[in-house]
This record gives C-alpha cells, structure tokens and sequence, in this order.
C-alpha cells in the first residue's frame, strides 16, 4: 500500500491527478462560503437578472432582483456574476461550485452502488458456478446489449427529470463491468488452498465470500471503479446536455452547457463574444474528469502485476 | 470452428428474449394512458375517456404483465411501433428517413478512429515511458476525459463560428432542393456523399462533405483516445512475452521484431475492441448529432426524448439494442476466425 502510495505521488501525470482532485474537495467543501446560497435550495441557481442574452464576467445583480430579495428578507451576500451569467441571467460562478457537489455525489453514489450491485451478482456467479452462474451472467448480457449513453437516456426520459433519476438510470446500467471483473477474479482464486481450507473447517459461504475471497481480488474492481467515476459524472452531464437530466437551474455543469449551446456561435461577425458560457462550466468537467483518470490509469499499471518491476 | 458459431447462435434467441423483455419493463414503467400515447397521433383521442378505454382494451395496455409482453412483442415483430410525435409520422417510417444519415457518420467515423487508434497505440508501446509515450498517453487520456459534447461544441465554435467552414446540418438549403426535391437526382443509397458521387454532381459531393467533416472529427477523437490505450496495453503484453526476447537474441532487427512478431498477435484483442467500438459509437452519434443539428437517429431520439415522445425513445432503445446484439454476434464469430484459441474455450 505503501508503495502503490508512493507511485501514486511521484509519478507526474497521476500527481497532477491528485492536485485537481484536491481542488475540487477543496471547492465542494467550502461552497456556502464561495458561493453563499440565496434561496432555501443551494442547489438552485440564482437568476442575475431576467435577460435572455448570455452577461459577461463582473456583471452586477440586476436591481429588480436585488429588490425581489429585500422583499423577502433575505440577505444579499453575493450580488456579482464572477464569470458571468448564463442564458435565462443563471450565474454561471454559483453553478460551478454547488455543481461540484453535484459531481461528486453523482460519480460516487452512482459507483459505489453500481460496484455494490456489480461485486454481489459476480460474486456468487463465480463461486456457486453452474446454473446460478449461467443465468446472472446471461443476464448480465442482456444489459450489456445496450450502448450505456443510450439505455440510462431513455431510462431517464420514462423516468421523468430529476438528479434522483439521473442517477438510478446510471447505476441500473453501470455496474455489469464490475461483475465480470469480480467474477473472473474469484474464478480463478476460489481454487486456492485457503478457499479449500476454509471450506473444510466448516465456514459458510456467505462468509467465505465475504471475509476471505473479496479482500484478495478487489483490487482490480477498486481502480475500475476509480475510473468509473468520470465515466459517470460524464454521462449525466450529457444527459444533463441532450435535456433530460437535471431539472431546470440545478447547479449541474452539463445542464450550464446545453445553456451554452444556443450562444456559442455569437453574434454574426462576433464569434466567441459569449465565450464564458461554455469555458467554465466545460473546463470543469473537463478537469474533474481528468483527475480521476489519471490517477486511476496510473493506479492500473502500478495494480497490474504484468507491469510490476516495470515502472 | 462450426459448433462454435453454432453455439454462439443459440444464444441469439436467449438475448433477443431478454433485451425485448427489459425493453419493456421499462415501458412497464409508464401508465397505460402514457402508453396510450405512444400509438395514437392525434393527442385529442386521449381526452375522451370512452375512447381512450377502447384504445387501451385494443393494444392490450393493460393486460397482466406476461400477456402484455407478447402482444407487444407481437406488434414490433410487425414493425408497428407507434406514432413519433418528434418526427410527426409513424416510428417505423422515422427510422428508415434517418437511419441513413447516421449509417453514413458511422462509416466515416470508424476508419480514421481505427487507423491512427492502433499506429499511436503500437508507437507508444514501443517507447514504453519515455517522452513520445508520456505524451501520446496524455493526449489520450486527454482525450478519453473529454466528453463528447463539450468536444463538439469546442468543433463547432472553431469551424463554424470562428472560420465558418464546417456549417452544421446535412445539406446547404440549395443542396438541400437538389437531393430531396429534384428531378435530375437520383437516391440510390441514401447515402448522400455516395449518391452525388453516383450522380456525378461533385458541388452535392462538397457540399455533404463539408457538413459531415465536423460530427466525424467529433465522434472518432473520444474513440481513438479509446483504442490508443487498447493497442498500447495489448503490445506491452506482448512486447515482454518470451518468444520476442528469442527474435531479439537472435539478432533480428527491430523493425521486424515489432511489425512482424509482436504487432500480429499485440492486436488479435484489439480488432474485438474495435468491433465493439462501432457499436459504442452508436451512444456517441446521440450526442454528435444533437451538436451539429445532424439529421440522424441520434439527434431524433435526442428531440424525443425533450418532447417525452417515449414511443420513439422506447423504439430507438430497441433498435440500437437489436443492432448491437447483431453487431456482438459478428465480433465474436470474426474473433473465433482470428484467434483459434476462442473455439476450444
């Protein structure tokens, strides 16, 4: 552990990994205090005003909305649109950072449930064999016939709109790759001596599973997961893109794209003038994304025994 | 080599079976009158309780779940799937209008993804850890962190907004007369590159090139990134195995160690991959074309699924399914031929 640490720090493509990722913990922490909330729900975008057309970078709150926040009582904290406003007057600074929080509770709710449902079908394939395994795997199958961006979109359209659905779309389609992975490990290691021996003192299966053969063939499984991450952050920030996912104004960094979008060619002879529509929401999830596969592409040669004692 | 494919083909029915049944489970989700919807094209019909009734008690919208499935699948087996609001026409005509357009990004698509794919993957390979490597692979990851639509946008903003080369679409307005409304021209494929090609119209030829190049650079740049890392792991394998530090002590030179012993087998697996990165492709043209405005069955599904026109959503699901149970089949009966090893499993 100590040595697949001490890879994970000095080789530079995943310490940059590291850095990003420290980042974005960083910003997802302190968002009431970056961008301190003006409604009851955080996660709802402010409007900084009620213009259409995309604002640029330093644009002051509208008065009609300052004075629609007096009204109700509360206290304006926060009155500019450090990287402008999006289409529809959305504050594109406030998206970025309580999209943050977005992110990461989707790739990590999304994953971890996904490896959950992913480990537990693998996992009793593999060591109860025969038929069991034949159906699970069939099974497994049947959801691999589909292309995942393809299946979880249409899985959100009848499931309606919303984070929640976003993300049951995600896991009902993710965690396959995870079983496979499992059951292949097990496969192989249920032959292994301590399998037998634990077998002839009597422990149950359930325990043998659990105890002893998990710990030793999830490594594998952990750097998928780790990759897996992006993969999903991504997914829903184009579902998020294509207009199903997240409701209208939820801090999501796909959802500031698809706002982007009808801005992004500008004005005829002033291309690029809406420039910051899409260039920070995107180059967020471009990072996010990124820190995640370096350091799980690094994590994989240092895990991967073939590679050992080459890098 | 037979009783593989033999075996293979049994299979087929058993996932047909599944993918039809899960496809519905999922349209199990909705109400029957949401279900109703999906089959009538005239949205009034649905406000009159009398013949909404009718109309569930016609399709079988509310039979018991088995029963349900079979008259279903009975329906799509006679391709009645429904009427596509988005599309306004029934769903099976949407697919044939479109399925060309995207059949036509594909193909484009998968040859430059594969050719540079392999020969960047197979050249960092071969510089294991130096600068090429590191960079090659940065590229890569770059390039497989890049999801597909900010991609595009990024596209669409250099080539059409900033030098206006590349405009989105299928066709130019005035293209657009000639193609689809003209006498002079006929569509023999429906592949519009290809029929202007046929019809020796060269302005058509440009013209449809042009609004291709931008969704192909887009959809084949996230997937080369994907291959690269394929062909690269696969050859570092290979690479290390012992029969090559036999070429290498026997003084073969390195070209021929690399091309001719450690290549061939290095991309036995990766021609699997590259089977299955077509079909991926198929998720990345949703996105490809709903940047560009593309035509295609991916920028319909797109629509539909805004509009909650779940028929054509239930219906695309069905199709991308079915072509990549087809596609599976194919790569895997093409990787036996390959690799004789896949026959004795």
């Amino acid at each position: 552990m100590n040595r697949t640490l001490r890879k994970l720090f000095s080789n530079a493509a995943s310490l940059l990994g590291i850095i990003l990722l420290i980042f974005f913990i960083v910003i997802a922490v302190f968002a009431p205090v970056l961008a301190p909330p003006l409604s009851d729900d955080p996660y709802q975008i402010p409007r900084m005003s009620w213009d259409v057309n995309p604002q640029p970078p330093g644009f002051p709150m509208s008065d009609n909305i300052r004075d629609m926040y007096e009204y109700i009582g509360k206290e304006v904290k926060y009155d500019k649109a450090l990287c402008g406003t999006a289409q529809g007057g959305y504050d594109i600074f406030y998206g970025l950072i309580w999209g943050t929080r977005t992110a990461f509770k989707i790739g990590i709710i999304t994953v971890f449930a996904a490896m959950l449902i992913g480990l537990f079908t693998g996992s009793i394939a593999a060591y109860f064999g025969k038929w069991l395994d034949e159906i699970l795997m069939r099974i497994t199958d049947i959801f691999l016939s589909f292309p995942f961006l393809v299946a979880a979109m249409v899985l959100t359209t009848i499931l309606g709109r919303g984070l929640d659905k976003v993300m049951i779309a995600l896991i009902a389609f993710g965690w396959m790759g995870y079983a496979r992975v499992i059951r292949g490990s097990i496969l192989s290691a249920k032959e292994e001596t301590y399998v037998m021996a634990a077998k002839a003192l009597g422990v149950r299966d359930g325990k043998i599973i659990w105890r002893h053969l998990l710990p030793n063939t999830i490594f594998p499984v952990l750097i998928q997961a780790s990759m897996n991450i992006g993969t999903m952050v991504v997914t829903a920030a184009t579902l998020s893109f294509l207009g199903v996912g997240a409701p209208m104004g939820y801090a999501d960094w796909g959802q500031m794209v698809s706002f982007a979008r009808n801005w992004i060619i500008g004005a005829p002879g002033h291309a690029g003038q809406y420039w910051y529509t899409v260039f920070y929401p995107g180059i967020f999830i471009i990072l996010f994304v990124l820190a995640w596969n370096l350091i799980g592409d690094t994590l994989r040669d240092i895990l991967d025994p073939r590679l050992r004692g080459e890098l | 080599m037979i009783a593989y494919i033999i075996r293979r083909l049994l299979l087929l029915p058993v996932i047909l079976i599944g993918v039809t049944f899960l496809i519905f489970c999922m349209f199990s989700l909705l109400s029957p009158m949401e279900r109703l919807a999906t089959y009538v094209n005239d949205p009034s019909t649905l406000k009159n309780p009398q013949a909404a009734e009718r109309l569930i008690n016609k399709y079988h919208l509310d039979d018991p779940f088995p029963l349900g499935y079979i008259q279903w699948v009975k329906r799509i087996s006679k391709l009645d799937l429904g009427w596509s609001q988005a599309a306004n026409q029934p769903v099976w005509d949407a697919i044939c209008q479109r399925f060309p357009a995207t059949l036509e990004l594909v193909i484009y698509s998968v040859v430059p993804v594969i050719l540079v794919g392999i020969w960047l993957g197979v050249i960092s390979a071969v510089h294991h850890n130096d600068v090429i490597d590191q960079s090659i692979r940065v590229t890569a990851i770059v390039g497989w962190s890049l999801p597909t639509f900010i991609f595009g946008l990024l596209v669409l903003f250099i080539f059409y907004g900033m030098l206006g080369w590349l405009p989105p679409g299928r066709l130019s307005t005035w293209a657009q007369d000639i193609v689809y409304t003209g006498t002079n021209f006929h569509s023999y494929t429906h592949l519009v590159t290809i029929d202007a090609l046929l019809n020796g119209n060269i302005p058509i030829f440009v013209d449809a090139l042009r609004h291709l190049c931008a969704p192909i650079i887009t959809l084949s740049y996230v997937y080369w990134a994907f291959l690269l890392r394929i062909a690269r792991s696969s050859m570092l394998d290979t690479l290390r195995k012992d029969y090559i530090r036999t070429a290498r002590a026997k003084g073969v030179d390195e070209h021929t160690v690399i091309h001719k012993h450690a290549e061939r087998n290095a991309l036995i697996p990766v021609v699997t991959i590259a089977g299955m990165l077509i079909i991926g492709m198929l998720g990345g043209v949703v996105v490809a074309e709903t940047v560009f405005t593309y035509p295609g069955l991916g920028f319909w599904a797109a629509t539909a699924a805004q509009q909650l026109d779940y028929g054509s959503v239930i219906a695309f699901a069905l199709l991308f399914a079915l072509l990549m149970v087809v596609g599976n089949l194919v790569v895997d009966v093409s990787y036996a031929f390959i690799d004789p090893r896949v026959r004795l499993e």
